[in-house]
């Protein structure tokens, strides 16, 4: 068990015991996190920059939470007040960033492998945070993590995943993870927003709720990407909220242990009922509370992995 | 390779136990100020068998926990992230007189953590050191309060240390060149 990555891009690049490492080392971030001193001093001296060229609030303060906690500094970059605006490239950005010895680049971008592209242009190790419908891999990391908190185990689960599949970079992170792990992943919403060439990444698609979550262990729901869909993609929220949204009569018709995960933020009354996300079978806060553990360590092995050719000297 | 040498038995490693927790005992008279905090990975199961005896010698149980020092080590960015092992201390440590327990003694770096890691918890008034294997080669000034065997070696052996509560056939300490 180790890891030797000095990126965090993508789910799809990795093993199963990578994963594994990762949900393995955050478990003692977690019991880190529960005692009376929060800190340590592993990334002392270290330098991270959250470089989140689209809004966040959760990921963000979890990143941020993550390096105070580890000792790091770190300093919040928004694209609203920056050179962004004056035509600067996300290249001489992070470049600049770099020569300010960043340590860690933390990026959320719109486009699809940004963070990819900044891998290749900096020494800095490099985090995704959400790179537009690509992937979101500490999300994903975080969702296995409360799983396997919850279910004790990830294989052979079956894991149910309901709403915008195609503009969803969670959706993406979570097949992938949850695939490699040896889950059942199902995928359920509109035909328009969940096609079937989901299919080839190893998950079944089915357009009917009812028999999606009936045998779930697991169910999540994502929220509609409005930001992210070009054009209508259903006709109205209203309907949508009636073919596809949790309520209490289906979740009666659900395995009475199965829980509810939604990686936020949540719109209640659309994709799940108020109480339903309240109520004890959901686990949308404890996934929070998971997140910064699993990017604590995140941050930790990434500081200790180095770059391929690095490594293989 | 030479086949590892046995530098302590199940027997051998049961009797240094057994004296270091006299040793302990002699050492501290005020038996209920004392707690047991063993270092992963060994030094927990150690731990767990050093308070065992001292329970018998006190007669009274002895505050036993497991301490982490991952976090603390002073060489997380020169090599690849070591793996994590849970922390527990079901105790308070202030005032207390923290026994430090650790499989193998060699340059000083992973006590220097746990004394590092200990003052998260607390702040203890007295902290010793108990390894059942000095090996020596210090670099730091750290010297251990109880031994079990002090055992010369050069720079590229290795010691290892095998209990059966770690899935060993059988307890036993060896040394083999790396």
């Amino acid at each position: 068990m180790s890891w030797t990555k000095k990126h965090l891009l993508d789910i799809e690049s990795l093993t199963a015991e990578e994963i594994i490492t990762v949900l393995d080392t955050a478990r003692g971030f977690k019991a880190v996190g529960e005692r009376a001193i929060k800190k340590v001093p592993a990334l002392r001296g270290k330098t991270v920059v959250n470089l989140f060229v689209e809004p966040s609030t959760r990921t963000r303060i979890s990143f941020e939470l993550a390096a105070q906690r580890l000792s790091a500094d770190i300093v919040n970059f928004s694209a609203e007040a920056s050179s962004f605006k004056k035509g600067e490239t996300l290249k001489d950005t992070a470049l600049n960033l770099q020569a300010l010895n960043a340590d860690f680049i933390i990026i959320r971008h719109s486009a699809s492998g940004a963070p990819h592209f900044l891998s290749r242009v900096l020494d800095a190790h490099v985090i995704n945070a959400g790179d537009g419908a690509h992937e979101h891999p500490t999300q994903a990391l975080l969702d296995t993590f409360t799983i396997r908190e919850k279910k004790g185990r990830i294989a052979g689960l079956n894991v149910t995943i309901l709403g915008d599949i195609l503009y969803s970079r969670v959706a993406r992170s979570d097949i992938w993870a949850l695939t490699k792990l040896g889950a059942n992943v199902t995928l359920c919403g509109p035909s328009t927003l969940v096609p079937k060439t989901f299919e080839q990444m190893g998950c079944r698609v089915t357009h009917d709720m009812d028999e999606a979550i009936r045998n779930a262990d697991v169910i999540n729901l994502l929220r509609i990407q409005h930001e992210r869909q070009r054009k209508t993609m259903f006709p109205s929220i209203g309907e949508y909220a009636q073919l596809f949204g949790l309520n209490q009569a289906r979740l009666a018709r659900t395995k009475p242990d199965a829980i509810i995960m939604h990686p936020g933020p949540i719109n209640r009354g659309v994709e799940i009922d108020s109480q339903i996300a309240d109520c004890g079978r959901s686990v949308i806060l404890e996934q929070v509370t998971n997140g910064l553990a699993v990017r604590m360590a995140v941050l930790f092995l990434v500081n200790g992995g180095k770059a391929l050719t690095e490594t293989a000297q | 390779m030479p086949d590892p040498a046995v530098i302590l038995d199940a027997s051998a490693i049961h009797r240094a136990l057994t004296r270091i927790a006299h040793e302990i005992a002699e050492r501290n008279e005020c038996s209920s100020e004392v707690a047991l905090v063993g270092i992963p990975v060994g030094g927990d199961h150690l731990a767990a068998r050093l308070a065992a005896i001292l329970s018998g010698v006190w007669g009274h149980a002895v505050p036993v926990g497991i301490l982490d020092v991952t976090m603390h080590r002073d060489d997380l960015s020169d090599r690849i992230a070591p793996a994590m092992h849970p922390t527990e201390i079901p105790f308070d440590v202030t005032g207390k007189t923290v026994v430090l327990v650790d499989d193998v003694l060699f340059s000083g770096r992973t006590t220097r953590a746990a004394m590092d890691a200990l003052n998260d918890f607390g702040r203890p008034q007295k902290i010793q050191l108990a390894v059942l294997v000095d090996r020596g080669h210090r670099e730091l000034p750290i010297k251990a309060d109880f031994v079990g065997k002090n055992v010369p070696t050069s720079l590229d052996e290795k010691i290892a240390l095998r209990l059966t509560e770690a899935g060993a056939a059988k307890d036993e300490v060896v040394l083999k060149k790396q």
